[in-house]
């Protein structure tokens, strides 16, 4: 008798866990489908970073000499194509702007984007770098469906081309929202491209996020085998000591 | 410590040249091959080893952190951050910790709730159940404090609504807050006292508590899913007829739970060290910011319930004497559980179906403080819950008092064992 | 209980085989802990290998530069102080360099890579001071046949201008060399071997 009301218990505590674990995620972001395992889209990912983000952002938790390890770079393939501060191979990846003068052209400081991913989620980010758009009243000419009112100015537009909002129909008494973004003018990728260029993007950032996880994930399951072996001889064991109890 | 048994005379000199001034081995035998248990304890037994266990991990991978943390508010962040990157296996040894930390509170609650089930908290276990509610006091404070460590937006503000509450406190409830955080905010002064509290003082009153908790287990020995008490059925030798020695016959059974234990820990640690946002949010990945609060603020997961009756309580004060009474409550269970007959499973229906809604009552209300907050639903079910968990100790005591219960006949002997 | 018709070969081996792979369990978890005490990647990246312009560095004249932290003595080389090196052979404790304080291509009566210059990491091998330069060819206080060298205050050790001990003092060996290679003709990279050298 007690036992199925018991097990009963545990079903609904389970399915509340797991609601609740469900309700924490969700809103209508596009998945980053991110694999930091693939060394090639990280190598991807670093270069669009170094080349499009890292002029304005740091990386302060990220050294070099780390990318360099982890993204099968050389010393020198990093020095010449990431590391263009003149920072040393060791040190991490600080951008060349004075955060001072950033906080005056852009109104704050461009963040550090260590742990963007980690705070922000990939999807978010993947999303958010392909939502941009123009708005002649914003005072950079560009806002985000992502992040409204965002202060950064496009970087990418080159290779995305601009997007223009179409705007859904007005409720009364509410500003009108954005329904959808379309491409008004082609940039130097196709779509399919510049979605590769954003999901390498995130991948790589997403890695900065914690460069720990391909070690992590490397060893996990070597802990995991380890301990099935030790937890299936523990009860051998205690199915061989309990013979005695009757 | 069972029975003063004649004094222990090992065999080999020097042990027995030892033991004649300390006998370490003779306690160590009194509470090993010399305790015995009730031979019939099922799953929910495992926990009370799997805490120490989890107390055990809490202090050594705290020690080796302490090693590389900077407790500042300038540079704790970043310490944390050189933790995960720059100090050789430094991410293992932190999410051993963060993970340790969730996971102490799932055995602990689960422990809590086998003593629910099984009237572990009645005489003679009245005292025992008082100081484990003492040491999960402890925990909450631990917890709160090693939260606020890495010094994310999470931590702050998760500090400052801490904090707040005992402004809420009449007359030298304001002064009372900034005496706590030696600071207008918290800050600076606020993170070095609670790294001090954090990595020395609870931990020593934890581990204190923790040997008084076990200490008084020995002596009135385990209660078991019979709820029997088994020193009331005796050999001629004077041992239980229904105990077994704790060593060998727990040891390998826990070995096995332990197994179990570190299985479900190191697929956390190794694939989902953050738990869905869960044990690591977020937002404390954002360096604290005492000028801009997260969208979603909320505790860690363990402290939802009651940050739940917190927000939905229309009343600041009330809010806070809501929390704290529930808390304190559980103090009070051998006394306001009055029936005689233990386990649940010879208890009267409504014993059962009132623990159930408690314990419902209690993760739902997590899920409410876990939540937005925005949907006004949320606010009315939270106010009926928190209703429900208190009117399980207003039921408990009437229903026991007033011996509406109807028990079923407890067996003499324990019944079933796996 | 009854014990009777227990299988103890089985019980033993069962005891004896979890407790093995626990125990392997329990070290590999503490190799971790034990790796973390390693130099951190920060101190790595501080202790990187630097470079040091000799070009300003006159002959005779000794200059100091840091890596990880440590002294390193560059040090450019009279032809005379360099021709009395063998003939101090007797009076040195290791005048061969056969103790491993140096790199396999510094293992020569000059310990360096060029004659001339001698890089070498200035702490005394005795406790740890760092000794002073004695450049001139003069009797000194502290020796009268000093034929230029290094001098430790701590406790009067006393090594010649390649850093080789004397006989009859505290310090056991000859100072470090550290690896390093000519980068060109007026700069060291201290800290990296020559390609190709061990």
């Amino acid at each position: 008798m007690t036992k199925p009301i018991f097990r009963s218990w545990v079903l609904a505590l389970g399915l509340l866990t797991a609601t609740a674990a469900l309700g924490a995620e969700g809103d209508a972001l596009d998945a980053a489908h991110t694999n930091i395992h693939d060394v090639a889209a990280m190598q991807r990912g670093a270069r669009t970073f170094f080349n499009y983000c890292a002029g304005c952002h740091s990386l302060q938790y990220m050294r070099y000499s780390r990318i360099a390890q982890d993204l099968d770079l050389s010393e020198a393939q990093v020095m010449a194509n990431l590391d263009t501060t003149g920072d040393k191979f060791g040190d991490p990846a600080i951008s060349a702007m004075p955060a001072a003068d950033a906080a005056k052209w852009f109104g704050k400081a461009p963040p550090d984007l260590s742990l963007e991913v980690a705070a922000k989620g990939p999807d978010w980010v993947y999303t958010y770098l392909k939502s941009f758009y123009l708005d002649p009243t914003r005072p950079t000419g560009w806002n985000n469906t992502v992040f409204p009112n965002v202060s950064m100015p496009f970087p990418l537009w080159e290779l995305q081309g601009v997007q223009t909002p179409v705007y859904a129909p007005a409720q009364p008494g509410h500003d009108p929202q954005v329904e959808k973004l379309q491409i008004s003018q082609p940039g130097l990728q196709t779509p399919a491209q510049y979605d590769r260029t954003i999901r390498d993007l995130t991948t790589f950032l997403q890695y900065v996020s914690e460069p720990a996880a391909l070690q992590r994930e490397r060893i996990g399951v070597w802990v995991l085998l380890y301990l099935a072996v030790f937890t299936f001889l523990a009860l051998l064991l205690k199915r061989e000591y309990w013979k005695d109890v009757h | 410590m069972a029975a003063a048994h004649d004094a222990y005379k090992p065999d080999n000199k020097v042990l027995a040249w030892i033991e004649e001034r300390l006998p370490i081995i003779g306690f160590m035998r009194s509470a090993t091959t010399d305790y015995y248990a009730p031979k019939n304890f099922n799953v929910m037994y495992y926990f009370g080893s799997l805490a120490l266990l989890v107390l055990v991990n809490q202090i050594v991978t705290g020690i080796f952190l302490t090693m590389n943390f900077n407790p500042s508010a300038a540079g704790a962040f970043a310490s944390v951050q050189y933790i995960m990157r720059d100090v050789e296996w430094g991410w293992l040894i932190r999410y051993m910790h963060t993970t340790g930390a969730s996971l102490f509170f799932v055995v602990v609650y689960l422990h809590m709730f086998r003593a629910l089930m099984y009237g572990s908290y009645k005489k003679p276990r009245e005292l025992l159940w008082i100081l484990g509610m003492f040491v999960y006091l402890a925990l909450m404070a631990e917890a709160f404090m090693g939260y606020v460590l890495p010094w994310g937006q999470m931590s702050f503000w998760g500090a400052k609504v801490i904090i707040s509450l005992f402004g809420a406190v009449p007359v030298i409830g304001n002064k009372l807050v900034e005496w706590i955080m030696g600071d207008f905010l918290p800050a600076d002064a606020t993170l070095n006292r609670f790294f001090a509290l954090h990595v020395i003082a609870l931990p020593l009153v934890l581990l204190m508590l923790v040997v008084l908790h076990l200490w008084a287990l020995h002596e009135v020995g385990s209660n078991n899913p019979d709820g029997v008490e088994i020193k009331e059925s005796k050999d001629a030798a004077g041992r239980p007829l229904d105990g077994i020695p704790f060593h060998p016959y727990y040891t390998v059974k826990d070995l096995f739970g332990v197994g179990v234990f570190l299985l479900i820990a190191a697929f956390i640690i190794f694939y989902q060290p953050t738990f869905f946002g869960f044990f690591l949010e977020h937002d404390n990945f954002v360096p604290a910011n005492n000028l801009v609060t997260p969208a979603a603020i909320h505790p860690v997961w363990y402290f939802m319930p009651f940050y739940a009756m917190l927000r939905v309580i229309p009343s600041k004060g009330l809010g806070v004497i809501t929390l704290f009474s529930a808390i304190a409550l559980l103090f009070f269970m051998p006394w306001i559980d009055r029936g005689k007959v233990k386990s649940w499973r010879y208890r009267g229906a409504g014993y059962k179906v009132a623990l159930g809604l408690f314990a419902l009552a209690f993760i739902w209300l997590g899920k409410i403080g876990g939540g937005e907050g925005t949907w006004i639903g949320d606010t009315y079910i939270g106010r009926a819950l928190t209703g429900v968990y208190f009117a399980f100790f207003i039921f408990l005591w009437a229903y026991t008092y007033f011996g509406w219960e109807k028990t079923k006949p407890v067996p003499l002997r324990v019944t079933t064992h796996d | 209980m009854a014990n009777e018709g227990v299988d103890h070969g089985r019980r033993r081996f069962l005891t004896a085989t979890t407790a093995v792979i626990g125990g392997v369990g329990v070290v590999a978890a503490a190799v971790p802990f034990i790796e973390s005490w390693e130099p951190s990647a920060r101190a790595l990246s501080a202790g990187a290998p630097v470079t040091a312009d000799i070009s300003k560095i006159e002959l005779g004249q000794m200059v100091r530069f840091a890596w990880r932290g440590l002294p390193v003595f560059v040090a450019n080389r009279t032809k005379e102080q360099l021709a009395d090196l063998p003939s101090l052979d007797p009076r040195l404790r290791d005048p061969k360099c056969e103790e491993d304080q140096q790199p396999s291509y510094c293992k020569n009566t000059w310990r360096s890579i060029k004659p001339e210059w001698l890089v070498m990491i200035g702490i005394c091998t005795h406790l740890g001071c760092v000794p002073d330069y004695y450049g001139e060819i003069r009797p000194e206080p502290f020796d009268a046949h000093w034929k230029g060298g290094y001098f430790c205050p701590c406790h009067k050790s006393r090594y010649d201008v390649s850093g080789r001990v004397f006989q009859g003092v505290p310090a056991p060996l000859n100072m470090v060399i550290p690896p390093y290679h000519f980068i060109d003709d007026t700069h060291v990279r201290i800290g990296v071997s020559p390609k190709g050298a061990a």
